[in-house]
Order: C-alpha cells, then structure tokens, then sequence
C-alpha cells in the first residue's frame, strides 16, 4: 500500500484501467459460467470491448492532442474490411486465432496507412476546418467502400471499383465484400477473450505513450500551439503521430468488431457512428480514459436496457444526453456543485 | 449539359439555403449547429400534413412550415444551447447531436419510419422549355427563392437594426454587449431566421425529391454545412456561392464521373479546396496575437 | 582571443515586416555579444514584441537577415530557430495550462531528452534512465527560483509571478544561446522584480548565454542591461550604456512624452 501511495497520480489511473477492464472480463466470466449471463447482453460482448477500443483511440486525438475527428468510423471502416478479406483469404490455410491475429494487424496496418495518407494534409488546418475535414474523409470512405468489390480465387485476390462481375475471378472464385452489400458469409473469429487482450494492449499502448516524451509533446501543443514551436516541439510531427496512433487503434477495433458478424455493411460505420464514439468521450470526460473506458460501455448496453421502453429508448437517450451536457456544462450548475465538492475538501485538509 | 447545370444550380440553391442557416448561427454563437438538418425535416412533415391532411393550398402549407420551423428554433435554442453559452463548442456540438437525435426520433414516432410521398407543390404549372431541354417549374422556383433570400438577408444585416447587431456580435460579444445590443435576443434572432429559412428549403428540398422521412434532413445538412465551410463559414455570400458550387459539382458528378461517388467527389472537392485556402472560398484569416 | 569569442550570438541587419501596407518594424540592426544582457525598450505599440516574434519566425521578416551564432536563420521555422539556440518568454503567458510544472519544463528539455516513442510505448531501458535524467534535470532548473517543491503543482494554478518565473525556466531548459524574455517583471512586486533581476544575472553567469529583455521597469532594465536599444515606431531610435540612454534627448522625448500619455 505505501509503494501504491508512492506511484505517481497518472501511474494509479494507468492501473485503474487495467483493473476495470480485468474485473469486467471476470464478472462476464462468473456470469457465463453460473448461467445468469443473457443473450442479448453476450451478443453485445464484442461490440462494447469493440467501441470502448474506438473511444480510446478517439480520446487520444480529441482529449490528449485535443483536435476534433468527426470522421473516426472511416479508420473502424478501413479495418473492419482488411480485416475481413485477410481472415477470408486464409480461410483453411492458417488456424483461427492466427486468422483473427493476422486481421486485427493488417486492419490496423491500414487503419494507420489511411490515418497518415488523410492526416498529412488534414492536420495543417485548424479547429474547426480540421473536424469538417475529418467528416468529409469518413464520408468518403464510406462512400468508397460502397463501391469496393473483393474477391479472392486460387490466382488470389481481385479488387473491382464497379461491379462483382468485373472481379474476373474464376469459377471457385469467391466473393468477399460485394459493394453496399459488404461483406457475407463472414466466419465469426472474435471472442470475447480475444477482445480483452487486444483491449488491454491498447490501454497499455495509449497510456505508456501520453505518459511518456512524446505524449508530453502532444499534450503541450493542444495547450498552446506557440510556445510548444517555441520550445523546440515539431507541431505536425507529433499531431500525425496522435492521429495516426489513433486511427491503427480504430481499426484494430474495426477488424475486431467485423468479425464478430457474419455479414457486414460499409454503411454501418458511417457518421453516426463517429458521432456515437464522439459522445461517449465527451460523456466519460475529455481526455480522461477511465471514463472513456465507462462511457462506452454503459452507453453501447443503455439502448438494450431500455428496451423495455421499445420506441421511446432512443428518444429518452436524447433527452438523457442533452442534459447531461447541460448539467455538467451549465457556469451555473458547475458552480453549484464545485460549492458541495469544497465542503469534503476542506475537511479532509484538517 | 444545360439541363444538368440548371439541376446542379437548384439542388445547390436548396443547400445553399440551408447553408446560410449554419454560417448564421456559425457566425454569430461560434457553434455547429448539428440539428439544423433536422429542422429542414421538420420543415418538411410540417408542409406535407398542410397539404395532405388538411387539403391547405401550398402556400400557406409553406408559411406554416415557416412559422412553425422558427418558433422550433427559438426554443431549441432557448432550451438547449443557451445554458451553454460559456461552454466549450465540443459541449456545446455534443449537445446539438443530443438535439439532432431528438427530433429525429420525435419524427419517428409522431410520423413513423414509412416513407411519406411529398405532394407536388407546382403541379398546376407546366414545365418549362429553354433550348430543347424541359426544366421542372421547382428547380426555377428554388433558384429564384434563393436570390430572393440572398438579397433579402444581404439588405437585412446592412440595412436593419437587428441586421447590424447581428453583425457587432460576431464580430466581438463582449464588445456588442457594451454597446448595448442585447446578445441573447440577437442569438434567438438567429436561430430564428435560420429555421425559418431551413423550412423553406425543406418545402424545395422535399418538392425536388419527394420522400420523406425523420432521416431526410440528415445527409443536406451535413452537405450544406460542407457548403458553409467551403464558401467561408461565417460568410453570407460565401454560403450562397459555396451552396450552389456543391450542387452543381453533385450533379456533375454523377453525370459524367460516377453516380455512387458522387458523393465522395463532393467531399474530396472541399478538402482540395480547404487545403488550398483554409478558411474556405469567402472566408478571412484572423491572425493570433502573439 | 579566439575569433568564435567576437562573433556575435545574433546580429540582425536591415530586419523589417510590414503587416498590410503599414511597416511595423524597419531597419532594425541590432548585434548582442555571446554573454551580453541586453535591454530592448520603447513606448507602448513600438514594435518590441513584434521584434521578438521575428527573431523567434513565429513572423516571417518581409526584409533583412537575421545571423544566429554566423549562421543565417533564413528558412527555418520557429522550432528551427529553437534548436539553433533562441528561447524566449511571452509577455502574454504561455504556459501549458493542464501540465504540471516539471512537465513544462520537460518540454523544454523535449530536444535533449533521447529515447523514441517506441521506447515509451514498451518502457525500454532508455526510457527510465532518460526519464529519471530529465526529472533531475528539471528540477535543477526550476530551483534557480526556488520553484523545485512546486513540481507536481499544475502550471495554471501557479500565481501570475511563477508562472512567469516558470516560463524562464522551460526556456532555458531548451540549452539556449539567446535568451528573449518579453517583459519578464509584469505584475511583479518591488521586492519579486529585485530577485528576478538577481536570477536573470545569475543565469547569464552560471549559464553562458545572452539575454535580451523588454521591460517597462526602468530599475531593472537600468539594473541589469549592458546595453539598451530604443525603439520607436518600429525603429531604433537611440543605443548605447544605460547612462547614455537616460541622457538622450531623443530618448526623452519619445519615451518620456510616451509615458506622461500613459498617465
């Protein structure tokens, strides 16, 4: 307990996150092996490890290098698609773990390619101009990859911006990812074990880099952009790797989250979903991964628990989110409550 | 060529409508106001039950979308964003998705997901002919709408009290608010004047492409916030210019390039464009202070 | 002596920019030795700061050539200008509000601190003997002005004189030649200006380097400067000794008659 006293503060939190992750994965554990875990919240396994991994990768850019993406679900979009042609195309050749490996890799391999190909450009802009941008490279992605036809036979792999019938594939040839249709017939690789440990090698990648020199660097550029030039810190440099991190991330979690379905549509990561990721960073606090890690869990389960509320759910989701907005950003309400906080704080002081 | 050009021209008056709704709101309360999409659906119900429900002629249909449109706004933006005046513009831009989802769903289920069949509005009017192409009395009507709105709000901000104040707020609030102009009142104008305007372009919108549904406003929204950004945002002429270039670049695209892509043209076009001149077409530099 | 010990840390010659048609700063030539403490002063809306941001490139010179140590600063971009030996304060703080104080100053050793980011990410050998390098450098630094057991402390809540205290201490931890500093005793009490002027002479002596300061505070600037130059309108208007400058009809007049305005 005294070497726990000694740690740093972002050393403790580092830790906190491990064990939340660590506690989860064992409660779904003792649920699943004493019968209480249900179905539908099995089903949701995947997408809450999948989207709580995306709210990481986003709070690195908006929280820690402190620049709004509005188009994240494109880098989801990017692996969830390589990663469903790399695990399609080993399909018999290579056992299903070292398939399910292979394509989170390559999904974020080329999450980060597309990461560095729109953030060279992209992160010259500012503020807002920056997340408009981001916005019109999420939607072209996903307008892209509407018209993306793969297909794999034994001379390999064929790609067709037009139609699955100019793939000329041969007669064994299968079709992989068929335009707006997405992808089809997708074997089910992702566990939630799986999920877990890219979930905590992702929490070790995220955390180790912002408490490091060049977490530092970024975080001295949000503040303020000017002095960091002034004091040496290449500006571009350490935005691209901010984002560029972040989008690998986002498409690990993209792989992650694809093969969890048999089919899969390029119109399921689409701007919505950025602004569904968006939310819950706001929601566990900017720039603060545990509640990142929170936020997405609890709001990737609150539509299954309102379902009891059938056509209202998302309308109270709504309404729910607003006033939290308001609540915790409102001069008045905050003052208010920084009023109740003193209280504690000064008793604690004595 | 012509024909294309001219549907380029109205679908581009249409967001050009929409787009000055954001750049006045932009301008004015630094804010992207997500829901303004949204509204131009709302708009759009509102006109459809008019005329379908109650057997009212267009016109009026119109003038209660209107009415109604801008009184949406005013709460909307009484309720929701004015206790965020102070906040930062990510709080603020969470909250206008929470608004966005809200009426989006409260669409849903007052109108249900079915697709609605909006009602010709012109159909007592016969196409027009201009050099061997037969052009819809619609896409005239939007472009004529359009030049109607733009020289209105142009001699509104120059001409007009209210017009300056907006003016003096954007330019500097706490300045304003010595001066004496009331800044929250000039807010509400605002968003006022820019849902009014956002169910006019629903009524255009939806008569040029007759479906509706609580996701119609979605994808114009998000294009004319894109014609915003890519004429200045903040600049009134700059969203005109940036609305009707988006459009005739939309249909272009789909002319000759790729009906799929279009899109994807659309967007690529403003990154180009935005990289090249970063704060847009109209748009001016504010150098920081150091 | 040697010809390096005579070349000057930075000699500026026909230094100007014009914002819009309006020319805000002309003809400034100035030349500060490699251990000079120079004062940089004039009334309000003379160019001062804008001086500075052209030294430091945060504005690019419409004219003139700027030599850093002979070398010219040319093409390089203010971060550029950094590593080649120029670190300076702002007379409008620029502190990086959500770090804590050691972090500034880490940032400040960001150039000198080795390891990659690879090194951070899987916590390799050279990222703890970097780390723990770095933390014992800054907090070296950050005692000059006694500032060592506020290390944890985040920089905005730091009062208005340490931060500025803080923001001298990121700059040199950046190992410059040339210290700028933009009206380092703003909002500083009699007896805090004594102690910085003490620290700023301590830094000169016990780090080699120039310093060149902006400040209103004539005790100071007549305190600690070898050599003042005085700017008015984006020129200069006299240069010499402090006694030199306060005997300069020139000098008087537009610094003097400046001031009874500000009265």
């Amino acid at each position: 307990m005294e070497l726990f006293k000694k740690l740093k503060k972002h050393t403790k939190m580092s830790f906190l996150n491990y064990g939340i992750v660590i506690v989860f994965y064992i409660v779904i554990q003792i649920l699943a092996m004493s019968g209480h875990l249900t179905n539908s919240l099995k089903g949701q396994l995947i997408p809450i490890v999948s989207y709580v991994i995306m709210a990481l990768a986003l709070n690195l850019v908006v929280g820690i290098s402190g620049e709004l993406s509005l188009g994240h679900a494109g880098f989801m979009s990017v692996g969830a698609f390589s990663g469903v042609v790399v695990s399609m195309s080993m399909a018999g050749s290579a056992p299903e773990p070292v398939r399910l490996i292979c394509a989170i890799l390559i999904g974020a391999l080329l999450a980060g390619l597309a990461g560095v190909i729109i953030g060279i450009p992209v992160l010259r802009l500012n503020g807002d101009y920056l997340a408009i941008v981001t916005l019109a490279f999420g939607e072209i992605i996903k307008n892209v990859m509407n018209c993306l036809y793969v297909g794999v036979d034994g001379a390999g792999i064929h790609v067709s911006f037009k139609d699955a019938g100019s793939l000329g594939m041969a007669a064994d040839g299968k079709i992989l990812i068929n335009g707006p249709i997405g992808a089809n017939g997708v074997t089910k690789l992702s566990t939630f074990m799986a999920g877990t440990v890219l979930l905590i090698i992702v929490l070790i990648i995220i955390q180790n880099l912002v408490n490091s020199r060049t977490g530092l660097a970024i975080m001295a550029i949000r503040d303020n952009r000017i002095a960091a030039e002034a004091s040496g810190v290449p500006v571009t440099k350490y935005k691209l790797i901010a984002f560029v991190t972040s989008a690998a991330i986002a498409g690990a979690a993209g792989a992650l989250y694809a093969l969890n379905y048999s089919t899969i549509a390029p119109k399921k990561f689409d701007f919505n979903t950025s602004i569904l990721v968006l939310v819950f960073v706001v929601l566990g606090g900017i720039g603060n991964m545990t509640g990142s890690i929170i936020a997405a869990a609890l709001l990737t389960i609150l539509p299954e628990l309102l379902r009891k509320f059938a056509d209202y759910r998302m309308l109270i989701y709504a309404i729910v989110l607003i006033i939290v907005m308001i609540a915790t950003n409102n001069e008045k309400v905050r003052a208010f409550v920084n009023g109740l906080k003193k209280k504690p704080a000064q008793e604690e002081a004595k | 060529m012509l024909a294309n050009l001219i549907n380029g021209i109205s679908l581009g008056s249409v967001y050009a409508i929409i787009a000055l709704g954001y750049t006045m709101v932009y301008g004015i309360a630094k804010m992207l106001n997500f829901a303004h999409g949204d509204v131009i659906m709302v708009g759009g119900y509102i006109a459809f039950c008019s005329i379908s429900y109650l057997g009212w002629p267009p016109i009026l249909a119109v003038l209660a979308s209107v009415v109604v449109c801008t009184i949406l706004g005013i709460v909307i933006e009484g309720l929701a964003y004015k206790p965020l005046r102070n906040a930062t513009s990510l709080a603020v831009l969470i909250t206008a998705i929470g608004v966005s989802y809200f009426l989006q769903n409260a669409a849903l289920l007052i109108w249900t997901s079915n697709t609605k069949v909006f009602p010709n509005m012109f159909a007592g009017m016969a196409p027009i002919q201009l050099g061997g192409t037969q052009i819809a009395p619609v896409t005239l009507i939007t472009v004529f709408a359009n030049i109607v709105i733009m020289v209105a709000l142009t001699l509104f901000t120059s001409r007009t009290k209210m017009g300056k104040a907006m003016r003096a707020v954007s330019e500097d609030k706490g300045a304003a608010t010595l001066m004496g102009i009331n800044v929250n009142r000039t807010i509400s104008m605002t968003f006022a004047i820019g849902s009014g305007l956002a169910a006019i372009a629903g009524v255009l919108l939806c008569t040029a492409y007759p479906t509706l549904m609580p996701t119609t406003g979605a994808m114009p929204g998000i294009k004319a916030f894109t014609a915003a950004v890519f004429g200045g945002i903040g600049s009134i002429p700059g969203a005109m210019l940036g609305g009707v270039l988006l459009g005739v670049i939309e249909i272009f695209g789909k002319a000759y390039i790729s009906t799929q892509l279009s899109d994807a043209i659309v967007f690529a076009v403003l990154i180009i464009v935005l990289l090249v001149k970063p704060t847009g077409l109209l748009g001016h530099k504010v150098r920081e202070k150091v | 002596m040697s010809d390096k010990a005579q070349t000057p840390v930075l000699q500026t010659s026909h230094l100007g920019i014009d914002f819009g048609g309006l020319t805000a700063v002309d003809e400034f030539n100035i030349s500060i030795a490699p251990t000079e403490i120079k004062g940089l002063i004039g009334p309000n809306g003379a160019g001062k700061t804008t001086i500075f941001n052209l030294l430091t490139k945060v504005y690019q010179p419409s004219r003139g050539t700027i030599l850093l140590d002979g070398k010219d600063t040319r093409n390089m971009s203010p971060v550029q200008v950094n590593h080649a030996g120029i670190a300076r304060t702002f007379q409008n703080i620029r502190l990086f509000d959500q770090l804590t104080v050691e972090e500034n100053v880490k940032i400040g050793l960001h150039d000198h601190v080795k390891y990659g980011m690879f090194s951070g990410i899987f916590r390799l050998p050279s990222f703890w003997k970097e780390e723990k390098r770095a933390h014992e450098r800054a907090l070296e630094l950050l005692d000059i002005f006694g500032m060592a057991n506020e290390a944890d402390v985040r920089a905005d809540s730091l009062p208005y004189g340490a931060q500025r205290r803080l923001e001298i201490v990121r700059a040199l931890a950046t190992q410059p030649k040339l210290l700028l500093l933009d009206e380092p005793a703003a909002g500083m009490n009699p007896s805090e200006t004594e102690e910085l002027m003490n620290n700023i002479k301590k830094i000169r002596d016990e780090f080699n380097i120039a310093v060149m300061l902006i400040e209103h505070d004539m005790n100071l600037v007549m305190g600690i400067c070898e050599n003042i130059v005085v700017v008015n309108f984006g020129k200069i208007i006299a240069e010499g000794t402090p006694t030199q400058i306060q005997n300069d009809p020139q000098v008087i007049e537009a610094y003097l008659g400046g001031r009874k305005e500000e009265d």
